[in-house]
């Protein structure tokens, strides 16, 4: 395992329409982040401070894509990433963020910021550094190709340790009763 | 019993399977602890057909295996890769035909939709959702219709016919834009005559017809899909008589 | 809603028979142009039966309302031969002229404007229903003209009949439409020679059913003749739902003598005492007519008790009028909707001959096998063999539309070839042809020399032209829109894969796919193929094998690359949020090429 020779794999992490909830399992993975570390170093991700996303090896992706800020940032991770990861229910089918669905956006828009007392003193905020919501929630698939899928609410971290030992040994990664959890 | 005396019994990728006459092909298969996938049939109820999910390959030709019947000597795969890949397909055709958040539903580990996905390890839906818009149904006081997640399994409108004698529940609409309904012209389930002791109120392979305020009872790790794959469970889907809902299970 | 009176006469006049339930939501839809809530309620405490039942089966038919649609109904046809004769711009035109918006009702109740699958007057489109009533050969003038009936509130009745015209066009007959039958003649030669010689007859004969599946009517009417039950059932197939069909309707216009002296004598050989004709609700015009003919063989004799003098041979027709579901072709779905339910394919074993109307033991042919059964009992078996070829005998009765001098309706014995038909009918620069409609095969240029026969192409009868200035794409996509709009919903193969096909061409037709969505398409073709529950699942990706096969440049112009393609439209998705904070920056798109 500790082969010097060997170059560390690359990974980057992101979190679009998501709760950083599968973020935070991850690091529940606890003292086996060590051992993961001499495998592998982050690129653009919450744990570093990189803030684009350079060539990678893996990228993982919680959330799903609710505004055009997410598709921008799912974009630069395709580009760069030979492997892309949805992690999480929110990334696999849009999870809770996708209930809004059924809901008309405009409607949305109106409720939470006219309709409510809010800062936005009754009129919808139209600050183009703000990044415009999409008309519906998508999960990853939908917006670029996505090569694995590791759902869960959060995946446990036993789940992402599985995955992510089976994938840098070169497995196709496979969890299993017990591990494999929608919720 | 075959004419000669000995047990019928089939093939079953590669296991011997006895049956009784009038079996059908999953039926026998649960029966002797042979899993096959399937969401639509009920070991209490009449084969329905319509999953799909229990499709195995006989002779070269696809079929249900819930509604063949069994014959002496039949060869029947359930397991080739290309049947695995078209029972993912088609379970992942009910996922994004509805509307499934198992985080927020309280059938999640005792799913059978969810349980059936895990066994066929799908990670992910994979094809494009179709997100329909399904309102609830909170009008019954101690009843809660999701119809986000219903399968149209039609179990619970057998269930109420057949067992309840009421016919509570029935189907409309054609194609893919069928749906479940109430007998009531308000279309209100508050407006019908069901029970919480219904039979129809048990069937239900996932989420739609809920109990109200008993949710989230039992703790996760020890749900019925926590304790075992849903594939380690056949015999409890072996054929059996209808029980009525009457009897209080709990 | 209907008065409890009105209700009650309609129900009555079926004699309160659950098996009606569709003939009385017809009925009951024509008091108000659609079936308001309480007057399910109240159909359902009349015939005892669940409310949610009678709901279901109002919900499953197109031609049924359960919601609020005009005092005017009107559907444009929307074959792919319709669209070639420009439907849509009529309809845009009639919907400007109403102010209508397509699907909706018009707040005044008055019109509702939508479109339906092919109505069977490809020979004549485009067509539409007005209520039910046909109105082929529409032109701009014509669509005026309907559009002005309804902005008087004239009543249906008082329209000009010319409107209602609509046309044979035989081009070439043979012996079948030749046949000059004299009403009876048929069912007194098999009285003479007797039931098991007359069904000898039927099965020397070789004849093969018309409605596409070619199945041998001698073993089916054998099977039935020997099935055990109560009361053993005729049935005539005229559903004629498969687009680019329309010869039964033509039979049914000039030859009905002979389709129930068919069935006659199919009754007279299997033991029958009741037969029905289910009739599609696209031809509500035959009705009366037909009802006519029926009541002249009453009173000739050919139709009830003792018929042609036989002591004891009794047996009558009834029509069931259908209500716009292509489902109801297949046999026991039709059965099912006979008796008065939705139209849902059964599990098979056990099949109609054994188990069908009301489980008893039922022959159900399409309208053409009951004209030839008809000629065979009259002039033999051998006579019949002796037509068209080894595997196919005698004629079969093209619908031929689409891209040629003469649509309209040619018969050949078995055999002949597409180039024959083609010049026949005046076709030039022919790119392909789809034998059979949407669910049969689509044949180009290089295989002009294949044979109409079982053993070749099989045809339940529609032959559509499309010449060199089409784009095969379009084709494909009109008959993908097809299934996915009459996939019955019971199965989850047919049910979610027709719409999610559905999806995927139309994000070709944007322009916007890529390999991932063609590969999709296979993955999902392949499932419907082998995991459907019945043909129409089986077949429904036929229009899209058959073309990407044969014509892929056709796809390929339409991909926007060779990898993948988000699922739907990335800019078009932020529309609704441009459209609520007034934004039109660089930051408010989406560009696809980034
Ligand atoms: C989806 C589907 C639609 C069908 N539509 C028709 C139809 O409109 N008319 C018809 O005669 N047969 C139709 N059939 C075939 C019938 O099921 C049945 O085979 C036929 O009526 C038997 O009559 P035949 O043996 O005289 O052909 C259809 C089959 C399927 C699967
Ligand atoms: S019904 Fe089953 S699959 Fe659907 S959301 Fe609930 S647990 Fe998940
Ligand atoms: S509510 Fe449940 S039991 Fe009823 S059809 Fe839907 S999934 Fe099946
Ligand atoms: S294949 Fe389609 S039409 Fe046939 S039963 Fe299934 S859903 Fe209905």
């Amino acid at each position: 395992m500790n082969d010097a020779a060997q170059p560390k794999v690359r990974v980057a992490t992101t979190s679009l329409a998501g709760c950083f909830g599968c973020h935070m399992s991850f690091l529940d993975i606890d003292e086996r982040l060590f051992e993961l570390l001499e495998r592998i170093e982050f690129d653009r991700s919450p744990f570093t401070d990189i803030k684009h996303c350079g060539p990678c090896d893996v990228g993982l992706i919680e959330g799903g894509i609710c505004n055009a800020d997410n598709v921008h940032v799912l974009r630069e991770f395709r580009k760069n990433c030979k492997i892309l990861v949805a992690v999480g229910a929110c990334a696999v089918n849009g999870g809770l963020p996708a209930q809004r669905n059924h809901i008309d956006l405009g409607e949305c828009l109106e409720e939470v910021y006219v309709t409510e007392i809010s800062l936005a003193k009754g009129c919808i905020p139209n600050d183009p550094e703000l990044p415009l919501p999409l008309d519906k929630v998508h999960p990853l698939h939908e917006v670029v190709k996505i090569d694995y899928f590791l759902p869960g609410c959060p995946p446990t971290a036993d789940a992402i340790w599985k995955f992510l030992t089976d994938l840098l040994a070169g497995r196709t990664p496979h969890l299993g009763h017990g591990l494999i959890h929608y919720d | 019993m075959t004419a000669e005396g000995k047990t019928a019994s089939f093939q079953l990728d590669g296991a011997t399977v006895p049956f009784e006459p009038g079996q059908t092909v999953i039926q026998a298969a649960l029966a002797a602890g042979h899993y096959i996938p399937h969401l639509c049939y009920h070991p209490e109820f009449k084969p329905h057909g319509s999953c799909r999910v229990c499709t195995v390959e006989v002779d070269g030709r696809t079929v249900a295996s819930c509604t063949l019947q069994a014959q002496d000597g039949m060869e029947v795969l359930s397991q080739s890769d290309r049947l695995r890949k078209e029972h993912q397909t088609l379970v992942q055709m009910l996922f994004v035909e509805g509307n499934h958040f198992c985080p927020s539903c309280e059938q999640s580990g005792n799913c059978r939709l969810q349980a059936v996905a895990y066994d066929l390890d799908i990670m992910s839906a994979e094809l494009d959702h179709l997100f329909p818009n399904r309102p609830v149904d909170a009008s019954h006081p101690e009843i809660l219709l999701e119809f986000n997640r219903c399968i149209l399994c039609e179990l619970c409108v057998r269930a109420s016919a057949e067992v309840d004698g009421k016919n509570v529940f029935a189907l409309s609409g054609r194609g893919i834009t069928k749906h479940l309904i109430v007998n009531a012209e308000s279309g209100r389930l508050a407006d019908t005559d069901i029970a919480v002791t219904d039979k129809a109120m048990e069937v239900c392979p996932v989420g739609v017809i809920l109990r109200k305020g008993v949710g989230f009872r039992v703790p996760i790790g020890e749900r019925r899909f926590d304790r075992q794959p849903i594939s380690a469970q056949a015999r409890e889907d072996a054929p059996r008589r209808p029980t009525t809902g009457n009897e209080d299970s709990t | 809603m209907g008065t409890h009176a009105e209700l009650e006469a309609i129900v009555d006049r079926y004699s309160g028979e659950s098996t009606a339930l569709l003939q009385i939501l017809r009925e009951a839809q024509e008091i108000e142009g659609w079936l308001p809530p309480a007057t399910l309620t109240c159909l359902a405490r009349l015939l005892e039966m669940p409310r949610a039942r009678v709901e279901g089966v109002a919900g499953f038919y197109s031609f049924l309302h359960i919601e609020r649609a005009g005092r005017y109904r009107v559907l444009f046809s929307d074959n792919i031969t319709d669209r070639m004769a420009g439907n849509s711009e009529l309809l845009d035109r009639f919907c400007n002229s109403l102010w209508l918006e397509r699907g909706k009702t018009s707040e005044d109740g008055l019109a509702l404007v939508d479109t339906t699958s092919c109505t069977g007057m490809c020979d004549q489109g485009p067509a539409m229903l007005v209520n039910g009533w046909a109105i082929p050969q529409l032109t701009p003038a014509r669509v005026d003209e309907v559009a002005e009936l309804i902005r008087s509130h004239t009543p249906v009745e008082d329209w000009p009949a010319a409107l209602f015209q609509i046309e044979d066009n035989i081009h070439r007959s043979d012996m079948l439409l030749d046949a000059s039958l004299e009403p009876g003649a048929a069912i007194r030669a098999a009285a003479t020679s007797g039931p098991l010689a007359t069904l000898e007859a039927i099965q020397c004969s070789n004849l093969r059913g018309r409605g596409g599946a070619g199945f041998a009517t001698g073993l089916k009417w054998q099977s039935c003749r020997n099935a055990t039950g109560d009361m053993h059932y005729v049935v005539c197939n005229a559903d004629e739902g498969e687009p680019g069909t329309f010869k039964d309707r033509v039979l049914l216009t000039r030859y009905a003598d002979l389709v129930f002296e068919g069935m006659t004598v199919c009754a007279f050989v299997i033991g029958a005492r009741k037969g029905f004709l289910y009739l599609r609700g696209e031809y509500r015009h035959l009705l009366a007519p037909l009802q006519e003919v029926l009541a002249r063989r009453r009173s000739d004799g050919l139709l009830g008790n003792d018929i042609c003098g036989q002591p004891g041979f009794e047996f009558d027709i009834d029509i069931h009028l259908g209500a716009g579901a292509y489902i109801c072709g297949e046999e026991s779905a039709l059965i099912e909707s006979l008796e008065g339910r939705r139209g849902i394919p059964r599990n098979r074993p056990p099949y109609p001959v054994t188990h069908g109307y009301l489980q008893q033991p039922t022959t159900v042919n399409n309208v053409e096998t009951f004209c030839a059964a008809a000629l065979i009992a009259l002039r033999g078996g051998e006579w019949y063999a002796g037509i068209g070829t080894g595997k196919s005998t005698g004629t079969k009765v093209l619908s031929v539309s689409g891209d040629c001098v003469r649509p309209g309706i040619y018969e050949y014995p078995f055999g002949v070839t597409v180039r024959q038909v083609l010049e026949d009918c005046g076709a030039q620069r022919t790119q392909a042809v789809q034998i059979s409609g949407p669910s049969g095969t689509c044949i180009d240029a290089t295989e002009f020399e294949r044979r109409i026969a079982f053993e070749d192409l099989p045809t339940a009868g529609a032959f559509m032209v499309f010449d060199e200035s089409r784009d095969i794409f379009e084709v494909a996509s009109n008959f993908v829109h097809f299934f996915a709009h009459e996939s019955c919903g019971f199965c989850t193969p047919c049910r979610v894969g027709t719409t999610l096909l559905r999806n995927v061409i139309d994000k070709l037709h944007k322009g916007k796919g890529s390999q991932h969505d063609l590969n999709q398409i296979f993955k999902l073709s392949r499932l419907l193929q082998s995991a459907s529950h019945c043909g129409l699942g089986h077949t429904a990706c036929n229009p899209l094998l058959d073309t990407i096969k044969r014509f892929r440049p056709a796809y390929e112009r339409r991909l926007e690359s060779l990898e993948f393609e988000p699922a739907f439209d990335l800019d078009g998705a932020l529309e609704r949020a441009r459209a609520m904070t007034g934004r039109d920056d660089a930051g408010a798109h989406l560009r696809t090429d980034e």
